[in-house]
């Protein structure tokens, strides 16, 4: 199967036909434009290795993230980054492309701190592996975790071995009342302190926190922590955005902050995760407005979902980095046949 | 004589006489680093105190096309930081400033030449401190650590440097500023930091970092359990990890090193034992006192002959001095060591031990193991006596045995130490010339010259092909049709 994709992206790049890798296509609103002959992965699924014992799982690209999940989940392990699916047909391929990580981002890691190796198809079609499937490995520069999050612009991700942790034995989610500012400074005390804490949403007043771990050490942090328990399902509909906050037509930004940045003034509706260091806002103000008040506060605003996307949905790179960019994808991607424009127009 | 290179005219210019060594009573001390089977007498050492002299010793460089070799405390083991006959030894020696700790926000800002220990001892009046914990700590340096991606001994649970750094700021070799990631988490576009950390030095110098800092711990207890078999020891391991339990350390150290250490530090270590296991549990009283309890359950069933918990912090230290001590220790037994890096899928343990046992015998050499058994990262410490030229060529053929078997069970040549000059030969096994094509590809996006720690981790394919003649013995590769994926 990987044959079939290398002859299709060789033919491709002798052509200079634009190819556009695609899994289930749950996250083709991520991004910018999306060009180029669709290259469907779904036909290269399943799980090549997974030893629970080793702690890691190696998969194909095209196999479901529904399915990855339900295996591990058989095994009393998980994905620790909790990444959001975006509906039913999600690759692991597409979620590593994209990179995204979900609520216990901040608690466990990010996606990039999962992946241990992967086996790429290149720009001329070649299949090249690096890293592995152990824990440690600093054999060669680190081409896994840079290709994580990369949104195909820079090879196809045929396989990819994940770094798995133990399903936590309890959880609780417990909910606060709380202004905005005084959450922040809460959500950042807490995590400073030994506190079993994997996950924060602050929204309209409330702060909900979900305590993952022991039964003994959940049960202690609970009686720190205070507040009333409410229902964990809450998290799925974050991770998915689902909950009410992502309904309406304004468009959805992303804010990356540092997590004790001061409550942002930017018209519009907030919903704060990752202790702080994550901020979602709903509005229709201009992006040069929104991208400005981010840059003061030493972040970073990605325009995630929007019907209108012309002021481009990454922020934009200091020229040294971007000419890295350039240098990185020709040398990856020589053509320029891999999704481009997806991330920047420029590659 | 040295006053006449053009390039020392050139520093002079920017630098004060005392941060530009040529004489080569100031440079002896650099010639090489942890790897001292290595040598090289630098042309010239800069000792750059700002981030403006920085970026003009590599401007000055880069337009001269003179080889730039950055070094932080030179404790690495690859000779990574092997200097440069032709070109400038870069020693970041002097960027020893704690910038920043914010507390609130459990971030660090430090420069590259402060020590990784260093960084703890700031946090922990604040109750936080810096994972990644290699057991050169006192004295290693954060630029290193960042340049090696190094680990230490708590990894498993706490990940290694590249889980805990969060940003860095430096030099592309054209002197031109960048900056990497930051405390704003997923910094658009490709991931530079993650790219660059673990670089050996290759495709940028950093000038400034910025590490996370976490929680310490209320409680920490740790178990020393003894085995009559090293490989009960390597089975009561994977047990663990199928019961569900990451723990805070996971180490093993067969007799032969267990009997080097007790010599040298008095850890209270099993000498009867074949192999002793240290399982380190951390986290709330709670928690710690439950999962002491489903770990000594889990190690009792494997088989362990005798467990002893850590009852207070002095004990549980004294229990890890012993495999901190490990390197030294060795060092006092035999008057050189070789120490290895490979990392194994877990479950290939006792075979890759067998392995290692027969080239004992094979090579007529000791060689003692420690483990970082959670991660599977091996460090057999070859002992040898360097003023043998027989013994030393046998050792280095021992060590690319070893190698090259972590290779064949899916592991890889380097877990924590870096390819450097040591491991380059063992490159061309573990990847295929593509692979190495795309690396140089890389580094030529970062620096199109090759003047940045040239030489270093990745191998020029003639390399690879003489080192492929090399290895062809009766006219055969040792493994002609291993599957690398």
């Amino acid at each position: 199967m990987t044959e079939i994709f290398q002859e299709k992206i060789r033919q491709a790049a002798a052509r200079r036909i634009p190819l556009r890798l695609r899994g289930g296509g749950s996250k083709d609103f991520y991004g910018n434009v999306l060009r180029g002959e669709v290259l469907d992965t779904r036909g290269y699924a399943g799980i090549v290795s997974y030893e629970p014992t080793e702690l890691v799982v190696t998969a194909r690209c095209g196999t479901p993230l529904l399915q990855l999940e339900k295996i591990l989940q058989e095994n009393h392990q998980c994905l620790p980054f909790e990444p959001p699916h975006f509906g039913p047909d999600a690759t692991v391929g597409g979620c590593v492309a994209a990179g995204l990580s979900g609520p216990r981002r901040t608690a466990a890691g990010a996606l990039r701190d999962f992946v241990l190796g992967l086996k790429l198809v290149d720009g001329q079609g070649r299949a090249l592996s690096f890293g592995g499937q152990v824990m440690k490995n600093v054999a060669g520069y680190d081409v896994s975790r840079l290709v994580a999050g990369s949104l195909g612009t820079l090879g196809l991700i045929a396989e990819v071995s994940l770094k798995l942790a133990p399903r936590p034995q309890a959880e609780a989610t417990l909910r606060l009342e709380m202004p905005q500012a005084r959450a922040l400074e809460t959500m950042n005390r807490w995590a400073g302190q030994p506190l079993p804490v994997s996950a924060t949403v602050w929204h309209d007043g409330e702060l909900t926190v979900r305590l993952s771990g022991s039964a003994a050490g959940v049960r202690a942090a609970t009686a720190t922590i205070g507040g009333y328990s409410v229902d964990g399902d809450f998290w799925s509909g974050i991770r998915e955005q689902r909950h009410e906050f992502f309904g309406g037509a304004e468009p959805l930004w992303r804010l990356s902050l540092p997590s004790t940045a001061v409550p942002l003034e930017v018209e519009g509706r907030q919903l704060i995760e990752w202790g702080g260091a994550l901020r979602w806002l709903k509005s229709g103000t201009a992006a040069a407005t929104v991208r400005e008040a981010v840059r003061r506060s030493k972040g970073q605003a990605t325009l995630f979902r929007a019907a209108d996307k012309a002021a481009g949905c990454f922020g934009p790179l200091e020229p040294v980095l971007m000419r890295l960019h350039r240098e990185l994808k020709s040398a990856f991607d020589p053509a320029g046949i891999f999704n481009p424009g997806r991330m920047y127009p420029e590659l | 004589m040295g006053a006449a290179l053009p390039v020392v005219k050139e520093l002079l210019q920017f630098l004060p006489q005392r941060a530009v060594l040529h004489q080569e009573e100031d440079t002896r001390p650099y010639e090489c680093d942890g790897l001292t089977a290595y040598r090289q007498l630098p042309m010239v050492v800069a000792l750059p105190e700002t981030e403006e002299q920085v970026r003009r010793i590599l401007k000055t460089c880069a337009s001269m096309k003179i080889p730039v070799v950055p070094r932080g405390a030179g404790t690495g083991l690859s000779g990574g930081a092997l200097p440069p006959g032709d070109g400038v030894l870069l020693s970041m020696a002097k960027f020893m400033r704690v910038l920043r700790i914010d507390p609130l926000a459990r971030v660090a800002v430090v420069q590259p030449g402060v020590r990784n220990a260093v960084v703890s001892e700031l946090a922990a009046p604040h109750g936080l401190y810096y994972a990644p914990d290699p057991s050169s700590q006192i004295a290693c340096t954060i630029g290193g650590n960042v340049s090696e991606n190094s680990g230490g001994v708590h990894c498993l649970k706490y990940g290694l440097t590249l889980h805990n750094v969060l940003g860095m700021r430096g030099f592309t070799i054209d002197g031109e500023p960048i900056e990497l990631g930051g405390e704003a988490p997923d910094a658009p576009g490709y991931d530079l930091l993650a790219l660059a950390i673990g670089s050996e030095g290759m495709l940028m110098v950093v000038t400034e970092v910025t590490l996370k800092l976490l929680p310490k711990p209320h409680s920490a207890r740790v178990i020393m359990a003894s085995f009559d078999d090293v490989e009960k020891a390597g089975a009561a391991v994977a047990d663990i990890i199928a019961a569900g339990i990451v723990p805070a350390g996971l180490e093993m150290m067969d007799q032969p090193a267990t009997r080097a250490v007790e010599q040298f530090v008095s850890a209270g270590y099993d000498l009867e034992a074949a192999a002793i296991l240290l399982c380190e549990s951390d986290g709330s009283v709670e928690e710690v006192e439950d999962e002491i309890a489903r770990m000594k359950a889990v190690l009792e069933r494997a088989g362990a002959t005798r467990m002893t918990v850590s009852r207070d912090e002095a004990e549980r230290l004294r229990f890890w001095s012993g495999r901190k001590a490990a390197f030294p220790a060795v060092g006092r037994i035999s008057p050189d060591y070789y120490c290895m890096d490979g990392t194994i899928p877990r479950k290939r343990l006792g075979e890759v031990l067998r392995f290692i046992a027969a080239m004992e015998k094979k090579y007529a050499l000791r060689c003692p193991n420690v483990f970082h058994a959670g991660d599977g990262n091996l460090h057999p410490l070859i002992l040898f006596d360097a003023n043998d030229a027989d013994q030393l060529h046998r050792t280095e053929l021992f060590a690319a045995e070893v190698l090259e078997k972590c290779v064949e069970v899916g592991g890889t040549i380097t877990g924590e130490h870096g390819v450097g000059v040591e491991k380059i030969n063992q490159m061309c096994v573990q990847f295929r010339p593509d692979e190495l094509e795309l690396f140089r590809a890389v580094k030529r996006s970062f620096d199109p010259h090759g003047l940045l720690n040239p030489g270093k981790a990745v191998p020029t394919l003639a390399r690879c092909a003489e080192y492929g003649r090399m290895r062809v013995h009766g006219g055969q590769l040792p493994h002609p049709d291993l599957p690398r994926f």
